[in-house]
């Protein structure tokens, strides 16, 4: 195999088994105290597609864990054993679904996938044996290997075997067809004896192009039904279509492929008979067997419909469009700005540049629509941490999610994940109280943890609400000053400013390091991913009622609307979003307090004023406030008045990052290239405010 | 030990067609050198634009075709005065690890083969500033060519 095709697959494989793990993870915690038919078959397939799936990729540690997991939902699906442990059944495919997490992170950090499944399957294995004690009759016994080491034990002998014809085609193109019908017949010893197939020697890169043009034809006996094995053999990758027949079952059944499978004019001697067996519950007779297990993950968000409407796009592209993007509106502010056309009678010119401004921009909304995530996915995560939680915890917490359908940029989903993480861990950790405490306090046992997410102009606000205990104000501030963060007498501090200081770096009140918090480590994660995208965090407490934190999220880093000011002779950027109004200071208005603070009364209202040469040290500015042009800024409730030398303009300012080798700096947030090719740096207002 | 490793990947990075090579600057009346293997490309002077709150090397971010770049003017590195920028100042664009620098020199001379043979380490003695970010001394001919310690000229104290 060579590396682009091994990497290229791999990096297929990893997406779509995280899909699957996520998948498997919301069905099981949005059910766990019961699951329905439904459930127990979705888990199954999911198993089953992740056993298909690894095998092909030669990784059996995973595939024996799947196996395992399998094993057990097929008995489920089976017998329906009643009385059955769900809170242990959930611990055990979650445990699966962590092992198999664990290797896609080591597969995805370059790493070779070497974690030891067996103890975990064999532990599945033996809760499997236990169900089968204690629940109903045990009419066939499904294969009980962890491994398919021994395909004997495996398949018991008897008038229940069954003799199956198949054959399968590979999609084209998908290049080793023999390596793959190899895999296939590996994988199936553990159902099947006898296996005879043709061409008789896969190993031979010969058979290629006779698999290619005949499909892989196959003999074999098993004890397994015929919906078992068309669903195992359809689970193949790159399978294109699959002929299945049963040799022992009566010739009349009528045949069936799935619909979705091309027309084939070499499998007309072959008719595959469906031989749907009428013992079999309902519910399976009506699962669909995947007709390709290369679109698993299609299949996977089947559920939410429309899968046929998507497609999946890796982000290095949509980055890739981004980028180019940006350099397009830089481009046209190149050619339409262009100093040679200074003074130039250009009509016509300006119509046509105005209709390319407006595809333009059009054109970048939808690009920046395409980067558009919902938060469902983030959200529903947090149902997993909730539960693990409160069973390690003791605690009883429901977690309600409003608003999940809220869209932000690709690249700050990312950054926000661990942040609400780390809050509502904080949250049941540190804010719910335990049952009986809280039954003490006359509040319900079962505490509510609100997730919610709604739009704000520019933003995003990010809401997470509990109703425990709330933060404990002196205890906030006797922590601050023991770890010298306390910056003026504690009398002077507000209860809002005290709460803050929860997200400084090592900063934790609970004496008792858990395994969820207590290191101090979590809020400054909280605080400093916020920063990379230019959002902020604020947390409001009241004692005894619960505690709310607001998170505040840019809705997308990339371009923003900016006004361009000139301070000694350099450009720099104000976001839009941050600008209520400019005006020139006149001098009856203007007054300094004691310390030397500038002041301004402009309605009524008294604001301070920040000079931006000040503040960066820049020599060469106006210094006069009457002169040059004073801009009232907002960020959140903070409101302060920039004195600049000049306006310039709107523009549209594409974001870059400082270079790597520059540390932040306060007030600055990055740096955008103008039409003529120099550089505007962009103001981040929140720095005017920090102390 | 943490020497060591950095010279296994110094030896790692650079091909059999860039050992030993070093382009050479002026600053001053000295002559510099520094490992071709980090130098990206040599841009003329271009304008810069000025980043508050930086140590005073960094001269400040400029755009090289779409990519910002910091720019840091050796002679301030090196505590040198100032010097009016002519025609031959040079901006030596290299990439060290995850950073893309430029850095601002009098002059770029020319790329010179310097075999290891011809290498010896600087005395001891740290008579100046500027000797610190000076790893090894080589000879050209005749002709000295102080060979620059890169990581130890970007460090940002």
């Amino acid at each position: 195999m060579s590396d682009f095709d091994r990497e290229s697959m791999l990096e297929m494989f990893i997406f779509e088994m995280a899909q699957l793990i996520d998948q498997l993870e919301a069905t099981i915690v949005q059910s766990e105290s019961e699951y329905n038919m439904d459930q127990i078959n979705e888990i199954f397939r999911v198993m089953h597609t992740i056993k298909g799936s690894s095998a092909m990729m030669m990784f059996d540690n995973i595939a024996g864990v799947a196996h395992s997991i399998e094993d057990l939902f097929y008995y489920l699906r089976e017998e329906n054993p009643e009385g059955l442990d769900f809170k242990r059944l959930s611990d055990h495919v979650l445990s699966g679904a962590d092992f198999v997490k664990e290797e896609l992170a080591k597969l995805q950090n370059g790493q070779q996938s070497d974690g030891d499944g067996t103890e975990l399957a064999t532990a599945i294995d033996k809760f499997l044996q236990q169900i089968k004690g204690v629940g109903g009759p045990v009419s066939e016994a499904p294969p009980v290997a962890s491994t398919h080491a021994n395909p004997e034990k495996a398949v018991t002998a008897g008038e229940n075997m069954h003799k199956y014809r198949a054959k399968i085609y590979f999609q084209e193109g998908c290049e080793m067809e023999n390596i793959r019908a190899y895999t296939l017949v590996h994988n199936m010893q553990e159902f099947a004896t006898d296996i005879s197939h043709v061409p008789a020697d896969v190993i031979d890169e010969s058979t290629i192009p006779l698999i290619r043009n005949n499909g892989f034809m196959l003999e074999f006996s098993s004890s397994r039904d015929y919906s078992f094995v068309y669903d195992h053999l359809g689970a193949t990758v790159y399978l294109r279509e699959l002929v299945l027949e049963d040799m022992s079952a009566p010739k009349e059944s009528p045949a069936t492929s799935p619909a979705d499978t091309p027309d084939d004019s070499s499998s007309d001697d072959d008719v595959a008979i469906a031989e749907a067996p009428a013992s079999l519950p309902e519910s399976f007779a009506a699962t669909p067997a995947p007709a390709d297990a290369a679109t698993s993950a299609a299949d996977a968000s089947k559920k939410a419909g429309a899968a046929s409407h998507m497609i999946s796009v890796n982000v290095n592209k949509l980055d890739a469009l981004l980028n180019l993007m940006g350099e397009l509106v830089i481009s046209e502010a190149m050619v339409t700005q262009n100093s040679e056309l200074d003074g130039l009678q250009l009509e016509s010119f300006n119509k046509e540049t105005r209709q390319l401004r407006k595809i333009i921009s059009n054109l970048q909304q939808t690009v920046m629509q395409m980067r558009m995530v919902p938060l469902s996915a983030t959200f529903f995560r947090m149902h997993r941490i909730v539960r693990d939680m409160c069973r390690q915890l003791d605690k009883d917490v429901q977690l309600d999610i409003v608003g999940e359908e809220t869209e932000v940029d690709k690249n700050i989903i990312e950054h926000i994940a661990d942040p609400i993480m780390h809050i509502i861990r904080n949250s049941i950790d540190h804010g719910v109280e335990m049952p009986a405490e809280r039954k003490e306090r006359g509040k319900p046992a079962k505490a509510r943890v609100l997730l919610e997410a709604k739009n704000a102009g520019g933003d995003v606000l990010i809401i997470i609400k509990d109703d425990g205990r709330g933060i404990n104000v002196q205890k906030v501030l006797a922590k601050a000053k023991a770890n010298g963060l306390t910056s003026k007498p504690d009398a002077e501090y507000t209860d809002k400013e005290i709460q803050q200081f929860i997200f400084l770096p090592g900063f934790s009140t609970n004496d008792q390091v858990t395994a969820f918090s207590g290191r101090g480590v979590g809020m400054d994660v909280v605080s400093s991913n916020l920063e990379i995208v230019g959002g902020t965090a604020l947390v409001d407490s009241a004692p005894g009622e619960g505690t709310t934190f607001t998170l505040k999220i840019p809705l997308t880093l990339t371009i923003q609307e900016g006004m361009s000011v000139l301070v000694a002779g350099a450009q720099y950027t104000i976001p839009i979003a941050n600008i209520i109004k400019s005006f020139k200071a006149r001098p009856e208005n203007l007054f300094t307090d004691p310390s030397g603070n500038e002041m301004i009364t402009e309605r009524g209202e008294i604001y301070n004023i920040v000079r931006l040469h000040e503040f960066f040290s820049i020599d060469g500015a106006v210094t006069d406030v009457c002169e040059g042009t004073l801009i009232m800024l907002e960020n959140g409730e903070h409101v302060v008045c920039l004195l600049v030398d000049d306006l310039i303009g709107q523009q549209q300012a594409v974001v870059k990052p400082m270079p790597k080798y520059f540390k932040k700096v306060r007030g600055l947030s990055g740096c955008t290239l103008l039409g003529n090719g120099d550089i505007s740096l962009i103001i981040d207002v929140a720095g005017f405010f920090d102390k | 030990m943490a020497a060591n490793m950095q010279n296994l990947f110094e030896e790692k990075q650079q091909d059999d067609t860039i050992k030993d090579q070093y382009l050479t600057f002026a600053i001053e009346d000295e002559d510099y050198g520094v490992e071709i293997a980090y130098v990206k490309e040599i841009i003329k002077m271009q304008s810069i634009t000025k980043v508050p709150d930086m140590p005073n090397f960094i001269e400040g971010i400029t755009n090289l075709r779409g990519d910002l770049i910091g720019v840091l003017d050796v002679r301030k590195r090196f505590a040198k005065p100032s010097k009016e920028h002519d025609e031959e100042t040079c901006i030596i664009v290299i990439v060290y690890g995850d950073y893309t620098l430029g850095m601002i020199v009098d002059a770029v001379q020319e790329t010179a083969i310097i075999p290891e043979d011809r290498i010896t380490a600087p005395p001891s003695a740290k008579l100046s500033y500027a000797n610190q970010f000076v790893r090894n001394i080589g000879r050209v001919g005749d002709d000295i060519k102080l060979l620059l310690d890169v990581e130890r000229f970007l460090a940002q104290d």
